[in-house]
């Protein structure tokens, strides 16, 4: 059975290799069978498998499965071959060999028994999904992908730096249950978090995924943020430090995502939201927080990408993605609206959607472990959330003004990757019971009671309401086209500014000091020139040196004759 | 153009019909709430429409705390790009300043 034994990432791995040598229809059926096989393999996997090795007296193992890695790896088959399906147009083979080495590292990942594997995979999600966004190819996506490179690989750098404190202290490289003590655990701690998205070292997210290219980002929102998710939820479940992180990532980016004008980058802020309640969930580290976790990872891996893919057909048939400069788009795109509609009634956590089985049980774990003002702070989340993905999304897009545009729906394989997503959002929301038997803990939680339905109901309603009443007052702010600050000011702007005038600085004092060194040197050379020109002898009205020598050798050379003819 | 069919919402009347059903099921969810019998975790959850409440004032203070933002944070569309022109243009012209620029540049 060699076969059951091949970890996962091959088949993504070998299947990139085989679409690098195919061209054309053959290339698609190459690219559309990899996540179906991997998938089919996947679920012939009995749990508790191992691959192991030893290597410098450490244990590898690079294929580890148990509940936890399965649920991630069925999730990153799904959104493999939703995002191969959207992508099915492009042309583009460095962006289609790309989004296959990504999904296949992520697997790798998710699959890691260990963190020197756990690191490889790391910086091979880093170094393959930036030609997605490279892949958009203009000039604010190669830069605003360098800075991505640069935060990803330094993350990729403390794992590693972290992972060998590591060895040295618990003599074993296991990726298993760490918890925060010691240096190699809290190196660790930060380099998981910059993937996951913490707040000040988020930036790299909203940065980058809005300059990818239209079928990029729907890969870009799947996997990194997700391995790291998984792997937090592998290393530091219970550590509630956590919870307080994810509480702020919940809250802090609505603010920006209400003022934000490119729709991508309001569902990238909406992301890093959504984001913050599974590291809530994970911080709380009960079975039924970490299983809402885990659940909420799964569709926020469904809706999110069905949400990016509209907005990518918008972009992919428009060409502009700015609030302002679209509207009423319904007209001529009714299948991409309703399909938009329902990913965003899904993050929206709508009951009978996905987002609502999921969020739920994080929301319930809060309240139940005594996190009182957390699950508040969580509510107010729910309520915005809604309120910039749910409501500012389809309405600025797709209704609103009527901005003139009427580009018709996008080709027939967006569409059918946005059903099949919008098809699991709907019947996870209908049968969560499906999702929940995945699940790494047992369960026995049940979404639908009345208490749950009636207040996420009315939570919602009523945030509708403050935004219709808002908008017929006039109070809500206009999309304008604008860039909004964030962290990233720091090191676009601010940081180089300073260095740019420190090293002028600097190289004035340099230059001076040069100047004064040469001066000296100067001097020198004038005062030995002097002297020479005093001399001017025989052997040294111009070289000097050269002179000197070229008689010495005549001389020596006269003796050595002399020498011989002597004998 | 003149020949482009009338849309959902081109008709006011239609707008108007959408927002009095979603009126009604405001109210609808609001009467609810005196009714129906529900297991409470936290101790706000007795207030009679603690949840509308919440949602809708939570909603109004996030649009109007992110609007107050939009007078810290916002900037020019090509807030980045300009930065970069304005070096490019520099770097093209001697440089101002002696020293503004490494003398091995």
């Amino acid at each position: 059975m060699w076969m059951i034994e091949l970890p996962p990432f091959i088949p993504f791995f070998l299947g990139a290799i085989i679409a690098a040598f195919t061209r054309g229809l053959l290339r698609k059926i190459v690219m559309i069978l990899i996540p179906i096989l991997g998938a089919l393999h996947l679920s012939l996997v009995p749990d508790g498998l191992h691959l192991q090795f030893t290597l410098m007296g450490y244990q590898i193992v690079p294929y580890r499965v148990d509940k936890l890695s399965l649920i991630f790896g069925y999730i990153f088959h799904i959104a493999a071959f939703i995002g191969i399906v959207y992508a099915l147009h492009v042309k583009n083979t460095l962006e289609q060999l790309a989004a296959l080495l990504y999904a296949g590292s992520a697997l790798g990942a998710a699959f890691a028994g260990d963190l020197l594997t756990l690191f490889i995979f790391w910086e091979l999600l880093a170094f393959t999904s930036v030609f997605l966004i490279w892949a958009r190819q203009t000039h604010n996506s190669y830069t605003a992908g360098m800075r991505y490179l640069i935060i990803q690989v330094l993350s990729g750098v403390l794992l590693l730096v972290g992972a060998i404190f590591y060895a040295g202290e618990h003599n074993s490289l296991a990726f298993n249950y760490i918890g925060l003590d010691g240096i190699a655990s809290w190196l660790i701690f930060i380099a998981l978090g910059i993937k996951c998205a913490f707040p000040i070292a988020h930036n790299w997210l909203t940065d980058a995924y809005p300059e990818a290219s239209a079928t990029g980002t729907v890969f870009l929102s799947a996997f990194t943020t997700k391995v790291a998710v998984y792997a937090l939820a592998r290393a530091y479940p219970g550590t509630e430090l956590l919870v307080y992180i994810g509480a702020t990532m919940a809250c802090f980016p609505i603010f920006f995502a209400v003022i934000e004008n490119d729709l991508r980058r309001v569902l990238a802020y909406s992301l890093i939201n959504q984001v913050g309640f599974m590291v809530v969930g994970i911080g709380i580290g009960t079975a039924l927080a970490v299983n809402g976790a885990v659940a909420h990872a799964f569709n926020d891996v469904i809706f999110k990408g069905l949400l990016f893919m509209s907005m990518g057909a918008v972009l992919h048939m428009t060409g502009k993605i700015n609030g302002s400069e679209l509207g009423g788009l319904y007209k001529t795109m009714p299948k991409t609206t309703l399909l938009c509609i329902i990913g965003a009634a899904s993050i929206s956590a709508f009951p009978l959607f996905s987002g609502f089985v999921s969020k739920s049980m994080v929301m319930t774990a809060a309240i139940n472990e005594g996190y009182s003002w957390v699950w508040l702070i969580l509510l107010f989340a729910s309520a915005g959330v809604f309120h910039h993905a749910g409501i500012k999304i389809p309405y600025f897009a797709f209704f609103a003004h009527d901005s003139g545009i009427r580009a018709s729906d996008p080709p027939k394989n967006m569409l059918a990757a946005m059903a099949i997503a919008a098809a699991l959002c709907i019947g996870i929301g209908i049968y969560p019971q499906g999702l929940y038997a995945l699940l790494p803990f047992e369960t026995n939680y049940s979404a639908y009671d009345v208490t749950h339905v009636l207040a996420q109901t009315q939570l919602l309603f009523f945030s509708a309401l403050a935004f219709v009443w808002l908008s017929l007052r006039g109070l809500y702010p206009p999309e304008l086209p604008s860039t909004n600050l964030d962290v990233d000011w720091l090191y676009r702007r601010a940081i180089p500014t300073v260095l740019e005038r420190l090293f002028a600085h600097i190289w004035q004092i340099d230059r001076r000091l040069r100047l004064k060194a040469q001066a000296v040197l100067n001097s020198c050379i004038h005062y030995f020139d002097r002297k020479n020109s005093l001399l001017n002898g025989v052997f040294s009205p111009n070289y000097p040196a050269g002179g000197m020598a070229i008689w010495l050798a005549i001389v020596l050379a006269f003796y050595l004759l002399l020498s011989f003819t002597s004998h | 153009m003149a020949k482009e069919p009338k849309h959902l919402f081109d008709n006011p009347n239609n707008v108007k019909r959408l927002l009095s059903a979603f009126y009604l099921c405001c109210a609808l969810l609001l009467i609810i709430d005196f009714f129906v019998h529900r297991h409470i975790s936290h101790s706000w959850e007795n207030l009679l429409g603690f949840y509308p409440l919440y949602g809708f004032v939570g909603c109004v203070l996030l649009v109007f705390v992110a609007t107050w933002l939009r007078t810290l944070l916002m900037r020019s569309e090509d807030y980045y790009q300009a930065e970069q022109n304005h070096t490019e243009t520099d770097s093209s012209l001697p440089a101002k300043k002696i020293g503004a620029k490494h003398v091995d540049d």
